[in-house]
């Protein structure tokens, strides 16, 4: 298998902090790679590591073969990077920064041009072309973001964090908009704190947690490691809650927990939620809430370390973003 | 194993690694320069910053302080004019900082550090941009000084290209003190916060608006070493005649010291930074 992306052994040192402590991560190439952690994890590390941006204290890595350090040259001219932050010009307007980009790549004035111009359209920005980058919404940002690093059409793509703080139309457009990348033969390297991200693009998920890889797989492989769904039913009359707790119970085949008025047990065949809906019905009990939920990246990472990714909070890494926002903080989960 | 070889300090490199060549980069870097200049095209605000600043700088010296310390309006800005241009040129330097500040705190940088450019190109376009924005500060005052009746002495027009070409090669230097501002700064309203409380001091205590002997003595003997004074004194000495050489080879003295100091020193943070 060739690689597009290699790495072994990175560690990386912030002052006393191990931000990366051995690192291995590989990506096929036109596979997608997805960097799956909490914040703090070590995720921008990585991709910062790999785009050349910064040195390993240790560990070795390649992006089509030229070694990240000795050869930063060569591999600046194959790698796209699209920061968790939108790295463009606010100053300027969405035509003025592609053009920046594509003479900073030595095109010709009138080449950087038309290159510009046909990303703006391919990114649904052509009206917005001539506007400043500050009146952008956060989605087209993001997408200019993702173009201005696709003006030199590197075969390989870096994604750190691209959907976070994005309303769902504009994740769904930007998953879209890299579903299409990916079709075309670019190698990308996704970071992500959601689970769900990661699902719908990977072929490959590493997770990181404090600087190591704590698992790898097919998002198929981690769910099931972090076992199946949970079915949640909330009955409109608390009276009713024991005929609930009945019926999900024979179905699930396991004890439901009862929290308040809010009935959940863990499924794993995805035929018991029809099967509740009918028994409900035929009970008439009226519901305001049912819902079968994934595996969360909370499930997944309390299933791999046997705490909530909330608590994994490494010490504060530079550039690792917001705040999560996956799962329910507030499930309770012992120390 | 390799991949210790590969990562102790810097690499030995094995097989020449294409490098950017000198034209390339300086192409580059001109780029990044046009992009500095289209955001003040853009951002008016920028650009009434450091345009209408010191055009009320020299309006309000002139009218409130001007009699009062000269005796007579035209007098002081005659005597002050000069010494005006070398304060404002001080602060637009700032501007290097903001922009370097911005450009890193926002992720902009990354953005410029992923391609494959010349390393020092960002840097450098910066600064040149910089230039650009000096020169018509400067002019900008001096426009703004004829309006007000300032006229230049003897050495006329060659005298007055000549104070703008020392300014800016003093710019090009204290550059280097913004550039380092810019990049310890956490963000860019603190480099403008060093701008209030590190060059009004050193701009006041000079001799750009007041002469300096009715200073106690211990102040007059820092106002006689500040490159302020010096330069203002040789741009008084370009734009209306008088004593020339010695205050211009000092000032072009001071500008190579601070280039001296603060050019390594901020490449040395910029590299460490990053």
């Amino acid at each position: 298998m060739e690689h597009a992306i290699w790495a072994e052994g990175l560690v990386k040192r912030f002052g006393g902090t191990t931000a990366l402590d051995g690192v291995d991560v590989q990506a096929a190439k036109g596979s997608v790679l997805g960097l799956l952690g909490p914040n703090g994890a070590g995720k921008t590390t990585v991709v910062r590591v790999l785009a050349t941006l910064l040195r390993p204290d240790a560990g070795r890595a390649s992006v089509h073969g030229y070694d990240v350090c000795s050869d930063a040259h060569r591999v600046r001219r194959l790698v796209g990077l699209t920061g968790q932050y939108a790295s463009v010009d606010e100053q300027l307007t969405g035509i003025e920064n592609l053009l920046l980009i594509g003479r900073l790549l030595g095109m010709a004035r009138g080449e950087a041009r038309r290159r510009g111009e046909e990303l703006l359209e391919q990114f649904g920005l052509a009206d917005a072309g001539h506007q400043a980058v500050g009146a952008y919404s956060g989605g087209m940002r993001r997408r200019l973001d993702l173009a201005a690093s696709l003006v030199g059409r590197p075969p390989v793509l870096f994604l750190d964090e691209p959907t976070t703080g994005l309303d769902p139309r504009a994740r769904t457009e930007m998953w879209e908009l890299t579903r299409q990348l990916v079709a075309g033969g670019t190698t990308v390297l996704l970071t992500t704190q959601y689970l769900d991200e990661a699902d719908e693009l990977a072929d490959d998920i590493v997770v990181i947690d404090h600087g190591r890889v704590i698992a790898t797989g097919t998002p198929q492989e981690l769910k099931a490691r972090a076992g199946g769904s949970t079915l949640a039913v909330r009955p409109e009359d608390a009276e009713r809650l024991s005929t609930v707790r009945r019926i999900v119970g024979e179905l699930a085949r396991v004890e439901p927990e009862v929290q308040g008025a809010l009935v959940t047990a863990p499924i794993t065949d995805p035929a018991v939620l029809p099967a509740v809906v009918r028994r409900l019905d035929e009970a008439d009990v009226r519901v305001t809430e049912l819902a079968l939920r994934g595996a969360s990246l909370n499930e997944v990472f309390l299933s791999l370390t046997g705490r909530p990714a909330e608590e994994v909070e490494a010490a504060s890494e530079e550039g690792d973003g917001e705040a999560g926002r996956q799962g329910d903080p507030s499930e309770e989960v012992p120390r | 194993m390799s991949a210790q070889a590969a990562t102790g300090g810097r690499s030995p490199e094995a097989e020449p690694a294409p490098r950017v060549g000198l034209l390339e980069g300086v192409r580059q870097s001109l780029t990044l320069a046009w992009r500095t200049l289209v955001q003040v095209r853009h951002n008016p605000f920028e650009l009434s910053d450091f345009s209408i600043q010191p055009i009320m700088f020299v309006l309000l010296f002139t009218y409130v302080f001007g009699g009062a310390i000269a005796g007579s309006v035209h007098d002081y800005l005659r005597f002050m004019l000069p010494g005006m241009i070398v304060m404002n040129m001080l602060f637009v330097t700032l501007y290097v900082g903001q922009g370097l500040n911005t450009d890193l705190t926002r992720g902009f940088f990354d953005r410029l550090r992923s391609l494959p450019i010349a390393r020092w190109a960002p840097l450098a376009g910066r600064i040149a941009a910089d230039q650009v924005k000096q020169a018509w500060s400067i002019l900008l005052v001096f426009v703004v000084g004829l309006i007000l009746g300032f006229r230049l002495g003897p050495p006329g027009v060659p005298g007055m290209l000549g104070a703008v070409v020392l300014l800016l090669v003093f710019a090009l230097a204290f550059s280097w003190v913004a550039v380092l501002v810019g990049l310890l700064a956490k963000d860019a309203e603190r480099v403008q916060i060093f701008g209030f409380t590190a060059l009004f001091p050193i701009t006041f205590v000079s001799n750009v608006f007041v002469p300096a002997d009715t200073m106690p003595g211990w102040l007059q003997a820092f106002v006689d070493i500040n490159p302020v004074s010096i330069l203002a004194e040789a741009c008084r000495g370009l734009m209306l005649g008088g004593a020339v050489a010695t205050p211009v080879l000092k000032s072009l003295a001071w500008a190579l010291a601070i280039a001296v100091v603060f050019a390594p020193l901020s490449v040395w943070v910029f590299k460490r930074k990053l």
